[in-house]
């Protein structure tokens, strides 16, 4: 029997679950992939915005100020890098700089602290590979970059280490309602609960059905991402916007927290809520658009491509409802979402509360600590490390410089990696120029000793996606015949 | 006269062979080969093809799990496929050294299968 | 802090045969360091024969090929550590290695041979749109599950470049019992081994097309298929081609780079054609006392190659460490260019004092080339000259050219290229 079951563990799922991790409650995260942070939140701009593009009294204008007021700490207590670079939204012509100065007012509006409109001379200084058809822009310097998989790993591991359970691999079938409470249906267990969290991102509408509210209907916003070689990213100083159209933001061309540089999303409505493929025409817009900002970029240094799915909703704003007594939604959790997420987390808890959750705090450790990545320790620290762990002496990912005891330590703990691709987001093992054909087989097997499971089991990234089909021999030595042409 | 044109696989050479057969007398005439090798290969795809057979076999008490093995000598093409699967119902034992016999004369085919290689016992 | 006389980075053919050579040439102290278990590099996993025919005379597969010049560097004694990473090497010839035994080791070197070898071209680089499920492989890390790991990777597979990786692992699956469905290469000939298209593809019925690629990849979890089309004399696919292929697995077989982080990182000169250092006639770089030998230098088609150049720099970097070597002044040195049809050659500089009797000049050429002359011109003095039935990108040449040639050479730089004829 649990006091909340959060439906989702992307990173407002993650989030809401360590806000209640804070008091004396039993509480279960849910997530029907194998790994935590498997949705929208492993694949979008990763940018923490300022607010000024959220209309005026919106939840989104709302909840991405206070957001973004919170996340510097979160990030501090999480040990999750966050980097306040800033943004321009740059203009080139007068025209557009009307629409920089309209979102001034808004951002104004909405409590936009430290934003100021510059022109070309010193947008010249402070962006020096700016395209030279720059007008001007909105400088805010609230904006950051972060790494939204790694800090919804790391609140799921807060969160577990503040007593919240996590099931991955569960996916909820059916909810009925009780007098006091719920039943959580996923196919293998039945969670009963008194309250439910709707974080289900692109299938919140799902839930929300099950759950009896009022219908909405999310449509995936397919953005397409081109990722540039690490020292990519020294090319711009700040996040780059263009001026806002109906479909969103446009392209952004930014710096990563890992010092990549990534162009994108082409913005683009589709139907299936897993369609997760790049097309060459999203890829060539993505490019064009962004070669108007910055246009001393090579092909030849891009590295790979990946596509993001956003929920969206009619009426443009986030959901944060509730369907039944009992339950709240968190949908619709498009751009500004991961900005906003610390604030949404707390609103869901503040709204649970009203509903008659009591919130008794208990001793609750709101830190956690990621080791020193060996790429990043000194020689000394590097001979301390392999002293304290020998597997820290043997490296797996030479591109990226990871060792064997930082794998181990990504698959143990609570929220653990349980895939090549949980490893590769925790540690970056295969993130690097040869893209894991170097240290593939040995992160399969690693996977396959630490979770005790068959080597031939271990799969790349979800349940189907197998690497293996089988032990070598296996259909010849039936005795039969080579596999049917 | 019947001419048939073959790269030679014998060296990274890969000379184009021409092969020619006189029907009458059943003579064979090879030309563009570089070496006698080449000249053997040559009539050899046009009588009874043969290759060696280069492979991978599993280990047992090895401090490798597998050890790479080959045909001591070609054997015929229709065999490979059968080679294959009757390899793949054999054990082999560590210690193995490079060029232990692990199979004789493999199908009646008069090769051997070697090892290529020393795996130790664990 | 450990001291060596020569340290190797990298215990596959070509360390293993420049540590050969140098103890051969007197030096005593060597260390090689390789970070898989075992010696041997990635001729462990290249099971298929082939190798040796130039320096053995015998048809051997890579383990046998490596064998020999492992069993030899035990027969010297020679000094290796396995399992051990170099993460860094300095201009001032230190080595900082790990492993799970001895911690951090910093080494210093008298000279050092890097020989780390290359990596494999990634779909990430290609830009392959389309979804990114499991059942992508690189040639190379299919051939590593399926030959040292004992795993099959895919049941129906089509392999994208014709490279002779490829080429090996279709043959290789269909062994197995895949089905390998085709071979694809986008160029309008193949990058690989003529014996390899026979031995691999017809003996197999494997078809291979000509001027085609992967246009998308299918399959939300694994592979379900991938879409082809022909491509245009510009390389860029042709819309109304595109076809549908049903596979569970997609090779990428598209090329091979040099690895030289370590490289880079210590300073040292990088040649934007090869990938690899720029490297004088001792297979030394533009670092005094660093050499470098094999794939790390420039991709090879042959090991017997790699074994040849490597035992060039094993006695390079015993002859600097004899303090034999002659740094040449300026006009001791010929720069080496290419130019009309050839690539890059490998070294791209010689300096005369420094050869012996001969001088081999590597070279590939950057197309199919019919009845043309491979020529080396010394301004317009023509030094060396051969008629060529045939090249190509996929086959390296070698040229030797004789010191006393050399001597006679008026200016400082030669020229190699293709002459029609």
């Amino acid at each position: 029997m649990y006091n909340v079951v959060v439906i989702g563990a992307g990173i407002v799922g993650a989030l809401t679950a360590r806000e209640l991790s804070k008091y004396n409650l039993n509480i279960l995260l849910l997530d029907k992939e194998m790994e935590v942070s498997n949705g929208t939140t492993k694949a979008n701009s990763a940018i923490v915005h300022a607010g000024y593009d959220p209309y005026v009294g919106s939840n989104k204008a709302r909840l991405n100020v206070e957001g973004n007021r919170m996340f510097g700490k979160l990030c501090h207590d999480l040990d999750v890098p966050f980097k306040k670079v800033g943004s321009l939204v740059v203009a080139f012509s007068e025209e557009e700089m009307l629409k920089v100065k309209e979102l001034y007012e808004r951002g104004a509006a909405n409590g936009v602290p430290d934003m100021d409109i510059i022109q070309k001379e010193r947008l010249k200084e402070i962006e020096p590979n700016i395209s030279n058809d720059a007008y001007g822009a909105l400088w805010a310097k609230t904006a950051g970059i972060t790494s939204p998989y790694e800090l919804c790993i790391a609140a799921c591991e807060n969160a577990a280490c503040n007593g919240a359970h996590i099931k991955l691999n569960t996916k909820v079938l059916k909810i009925d309602k009780l007098d006091d409470g719920f039943v959580v249906k996923t196919g293998k267990e039945d969670y009963k609960t008194q309250y439910i969290v709707n974080a289900a991102g692109l299938f919140a509408d799902e839930i929300n059905k099950m759950l009896g509210g009022e219908e909405f209907n999310i449509t995936p916003r397919k953005g397409e991402y081109c990722l540039f070689d690490r020292g990519q990213g020294d090319l711009a100083k700040h996040i780059l916007f263009q001026t806002p159209t109906k479909m969103g933001k446009g392209i952004l061309v930014t710096p990563t927290v890992h010092g990549n540089l990534i162009m994108g999303p082409s913005s683009e409505n589709i139907d299936d809520k897993y369609d997760l493929s790049t097309t060459d025409e999203g890829l060539a817009k993505v490019l064009a658009q962004g070669s108007r900002t910055i246009n001393k970029f090579s092909r030849r240094d891009i590295i790979t491509s990946f596509t993001g799915l956003r929920a969206s909703v009619e009426g443009g704003d986030f959901i944060i409802n509730s369907p039944t007594y009992g339950a709240v939604n968190a949908a619709g959790i498009d751009s500004p979402g991961l900005t906003a997420a610390p604030a949404i987390a707390k609103e869901l808890v503040s709204m649970l509360n009203q509903m008659g959750l009591k919130l008794e705090e208990k001793d609750f450790n709101p830190k956690r600590h990621k080791p020193k990545s060996f790429r990043d320790m000194t020689d000394e620290e590097k001979a301390e490390a392999i002293e304290k762990n020998p597997l820290y002496g043997r490296i797996i990912c030479r591109c990226e410089t990871v060792s064997e005891g930082e794998i181990v330590d990504a698959i143990k703990g609570p929220a653990g990696a349980r895939t090549v691709d949980g490893v590769k987001r925790r540690v970056r093992a295969g993130m690097g120029r040869c893209q894991g054909g170097f240290c593939m087989p040995r992160v399969v097997e690693i996977l396959s000793r630490e979770l005790n499971i068959p080597y031939m089991d271990v799969v790349k990234d979800n349940k189907d996606g197998y690497i293996f089909t089988g032990r070598l021999k296996d259909n010849l030595s039936k005795g039969g015949e080579a596999d049917d042409k | 006269m019947e001419t048939k044109k073959l790269i030679c696989i014998n060296c990274p050479l890969g000379c184009s062979l021409e092969v020619s057969i006189n029907k009458e007398s059943g003579e064979y005439n090879v030309t563009g080969n570089t070496c006698k090798r080449g000249e053997s290969y040559a009539i050899g795809e046009l009588t009874n093809p043969t290759r060696i057979v280069t492979t991978s076999l599993f280990v047992q008490n090895g401090k490798q799990k597998m050890v790479s093995a080959k045909t001591s000598t070609e054997i015929p093409k229709n065999l490979i496929m059968p080679s294959m699967i009757y390899l793949a119902n054999i054990k082999v034992n560590a210690p193995i050294k490079t060029g232990d016999v692990l199979v004789e004369n493999i199908l009646g085919t008069g090769a051997n299968i070697v090892a290529t290689r020393t795996v130790d016992k664990r | 802090m450990i001291n060596k006389d020569l340290c190797i980075i990298g215990g596959g053919p070509a360390g293993l045969a420049a540590a050969i050579k140098a103890r051969e040439e007197g030096i005593e102290d060597i260390l090689i360091i390789e970070r898989d278990t075992c010696l041997g590099g990635i001729l462990n996993q290249c099971i298929h024969n082939g190798f040796g025919l130039h320096v053995f005379k015998e048809q051997l597969t890579g383990p046998e090929y490596a064998e020999r010049f492992i069993d030899k560097v035990k027969e010297l004694n020679i000094e290796y550590m396995c399992d051990t990473m170099v993460l860094e090497v300095s201009q001032e010839k230190y080595a900082t290695c790990v492993n799970t035994k001895d911690g951090l080791v910093q080494i210093k070197a008298k000279a050092i041979v890097l020989t780390m070898g290359c990596r494999e071209r990634t779909r990430g680089a290609l830009n392959i749109p389309g979804f990114r499920p499991a059942g992508v492989f690189s040639a190379g890390t299919a051939q590593r599950f399926v030959n040292m790991e004992g795993y099959k990777v895919g049941r129906e597979v089509v392999i994208l470049g014709s490279g002779d990786i490829g080429l090996i692992m279709a043959r290789r699956l269909t062994l197995e019992g895949a089905s390998v469905k085709m071979v694809l290469e986008i160029m309008p000939y193949s990058g690989g081994l003529k014996r390899n298209i026979v031995q691999c593809l017809d003996d197999f019925d494997i078809p291979l097309y000509l001027n085609h690629t992967v246009v998308k990849i299918h399959g939300k979890d694994r592979v379900t298929g991938v879409t082809i089309a022909k491509v245009d004399e510009n390389r860029k696919p042709i819309k109304d081609t595109e076809e549908f292929v049903s596979c569970d697995t997609l090779l990428l077989s598209v090329g091979l780079i040099p690895e030289n982080e370590l490289s880079k990182n210590a300073g040292i000169e990088i040649d934007s054609v090869t990938g690899g250092p720029i490297v004088n006639e001792c297979y030394e770089t533009s670092i005094e006392g660093i050499f470098a030998c094999g794939n790390v230098v420039h991709v090879h088609d042959l090991v017997d190659f790699v074994t040849g150049e490597s035992y060039i720099a094993g006695k390079g970097a015993a002859k600097y460490i004899k303090g034999e070597l002659k740094s040449g002044s300026d006009a001791d040195t010929i720069n080496v260019k290419a130019k009309n049809g050839v690539r890059y050659t490998v070294p791209q500089s010689i300096r005369i004092s420094n050869v012996e009797d001969t001088v081999n000049l590597f070279l590939r050429v950057d197309n199919i080339y019919k009845d043309t002359c491979l020529v080396v011109k010394d301004g317009e003095n023509i030094i060396y000259k051969a008629k060529k039935k045939v090249l190509a990108p996929g086959e390296m040449e070698s040229i030797k050219i004789n010191r006393k040639v050399l001597e006679k050479v008026k200016g400082s730089k030669l020229v190699v290229e293709l002459l029609k004829e």
